[in-house]
């Protein structure tokens, strides 16, 4: 029996590597680049061993002004979120609590918008208003990443937030919005943990927007690792520091909020 | 004391109403004007003001066959992606439906190739892909096969992308079945056992039904994504060689943004947004039925 009992977990364990080897791998091995010289990289056949140099992530912060993209990316975020969450967690609790399906649909509809179709009339409008290379637009712009996502998770959270604790607070003569800021949104800090975290993920690996609407003054962190490739011949051990610079602190947000990130993205399709 | 009874009053207005005016400006009227500009010939390399012609730009969008090979290339790559990532997810997460040591360690990893910025993803694999020095060649070669040209290849192109979007996704559908899975009820199966059915009839008849709403909802949602896929396309092939990977997506950013045909670019901008509107419609369906 015990023998057989390995057997199986051994089996099983197996299964799992085969899952995780193919999800993990590259990641692994985009950061082992970041650490070789060109002469490694570009070695064949591939190189396992080799003297690990942080000459590339000089690279990066010497020869491209990645503190202030890094800066750009980060402000465009946070602010991006917080106005997602003035704006949205509000109209998620009307949606919830009034059914109002119609003004979900709308939000559903930005939700799943492909952002080229308002990439060329933002595109001219901004131009029109002097707009372009400016964070306000590249902050307008990101919001309507955040706004569908917050509005999308917290609508089915507020749903799931009983009545009843509400209606004591009206009887005790509270009005509907300071049951909303007092009872309702103090319950519902996973579901803004969530949104929040996913809005700013979002915004974050967004490339599009700021392609177009952002120049010198505001470019952001996806544009400035595209640019690394753009050169005529291609530094790789910068561009792969450049592509670990860029997704760590993705990875360790996502790491952080682990909990929430599964069930933000796995929402929508799953109850509750 | 008089204001926030007022608001006490309208919350059901007052509420949802700076979310929707965002929208409004920022969607809803951006929309509009794409409209208005399908109707013109603006061309922005002419210098004339746009003037009004009908319909004469949809009709020459109609006949350009580089807007048909990029509508089929779109809907090529979004079917061929999400058929394998629903079928690799659904056996991924038959395999980790189960308590195990490092269970969470497994979820975690499943969520990086997700949350990593795709732009940065798809120059790195531009790197697996290089024909002489790549990775992916030299799997090939030391298995005993013919290196390949990848995304230097028109017949492979496809292909390849779709590569690495299954990589970026699948984890995605595996962590929405592993959803699925976890929330069915155990009495079906438990019968099941007592009427000696294998384990290969219990997954057709009980699991499979049972789990079919989730994993509809998921392809559906993973099928729109998909259809919007631009950043790797953009950073690796940007729609080469020749037309080969050029996808509604990309081929609009061209029409926009390096012929400035904004006339004819409106017309794809605004069939993609009938196409958008169409699918968010099923999506609110199935999320109600879904609740029920």
């Amino acid at each position: 029996m015990t023998a057989k009992h390995i057997l199986s977990k051994l089996v099983f364990y197996i299964l799992v590597l085969f899952v995780i080897v193919p999800v993990l791998f590259p990641l692994i091995w985009i950061f082992i680049s970041s650490i070789k010289t060109q002469v490694d990289i570009t070695a064949y056949p591939p190189k396992w061993i080799f003297n690990p140099t942080l000459q590339n992530y000089s690279r990066v912060f010497k020869e491209q002004n990645f503190l202030q993209f890094f800066y750009n990316s980060t402000l465009v975020g946070v602010t991006a979120v917080v106005f997602s969450l003035l704006l949205g967690l509000p109209a998620a609790y009307s949606i919830a609590r009034y059914k109002q399906e119609k003004l979900g649909l709308l939000i559903l509809v930005a939700r799943l918008m492909p952002g080229i179709a308002l990439l060329l009339p933002w595109y001219l409008l901004f131009s029109r208003l002097m707009l372009v290379d400016t964070y306000v637009a590249l902050i307008l712009s990101h919001m309507l990443i955040g706004l569908p996502i917050v509005v999308w998770i917290m609508t089915s959270f507020f749903a799931s937030v009983p009545l009843e604790i509400e209606e004591s607070a009206r009887v005790d003569g509270a009005t509907h919005q300071r049951t909303f800021i007092e009872i309702v949104l103090p319950v519902s800090t996973p579901g803004i943990v969530t949104s929040t975290t996913l809005a700013f993920l979002f915004s974050w690996n967004n490339f599009m927007f700021s392609q177009v609407l952002s120049m010198e003054k505001t470019k952001t962190l996806p544009i400035a690792v595209y640019n690394f490739v753009s050169y005529a011949e291609v530094d790789w051990g910068a561009v792969m520091a450049a592509t670990v610079v860029i997704i760590a602190p993705a990875i360790i947000l996502t790491m952080l909020f682990q909990k929430y990130v599964v069930r933000g993205l796995t929402m929508g399709a799953v109850k509750g | 004391m008089l204001e926030s009874s007022f608001v006490d009053r309208h919350v059901k207005v007052l509420f949802p109403l700076p979310a929707v005016v965002f929208v409004a400006l920022m969607m809803v009227f951006p929309v509009f004007y794409t409209f208005t500009i399908s109707f013109t010939n603006w061309n922005l390399t002419s210098g004339l003001p746009p003037r009004f012609v009908g319909f004469k730009t949809y009709l020459s969008i109609l006949q350009e066959p580089r807007f048909w090979a990029a509508l089929v290339r779109t809907f090529y790559f979004t079917a061929f992606a999400v058929s394998v990532e629903t079928l690799l997810g659904m056996i991924w997460a038959l395999i980790l439906n189960r308590e195990f040591l490092g269970k969470n360690l497994v979820k975690m990893s499943l969520l990086l190739p997700m949350v990593s910025t795709p732009v940065a993803i798809g120059i790195a694999w531009t790197l697996f892909y290089e024909p002489t020095i790549g990775l992916a060649n030299w799997v090939l070669r030391s298995t005993g096969l013919n290196p390949l040209k990848w995304i230097a290849d028109k017949q492979l192109v496809i292909p390849s992308l779709v590569i690495v979007d299954i990589w970026q996704w699948t984890p995605m559908m595996a962590l929405i079945m592993l959803a699925g899975l976890a929330g069915l009820s155990v009495e079906p199966y438990e019968s099941a056992k007592v009427d000696g059915a294998n384990g290969i009839q219990i997954f057709w008849r009980i699991t499979l039904p049972m789990v079919s709403p989730v994993i509809l909802t998921a392809v559906v949602l993973r099928s729109i994504d998909a259809l919007k896929t631009y950043d790797i396309i953009y950073a690796m092939t940007n729609g080469g060689p020749g037309f080969s990977s050029e996808t509604l997506n990309i081929y609009a950013y061209n029409l926009s943004f390096n012929y400035f045909r904004l006339g004819h670019a409106s017309v794809v901008l605004f069939f993609l947004f009938v196409v958008v509107l169409i699918l968010s419609y099923l999506v609110a369906r199935l999320r109600q039925k879904l609740e029920e």
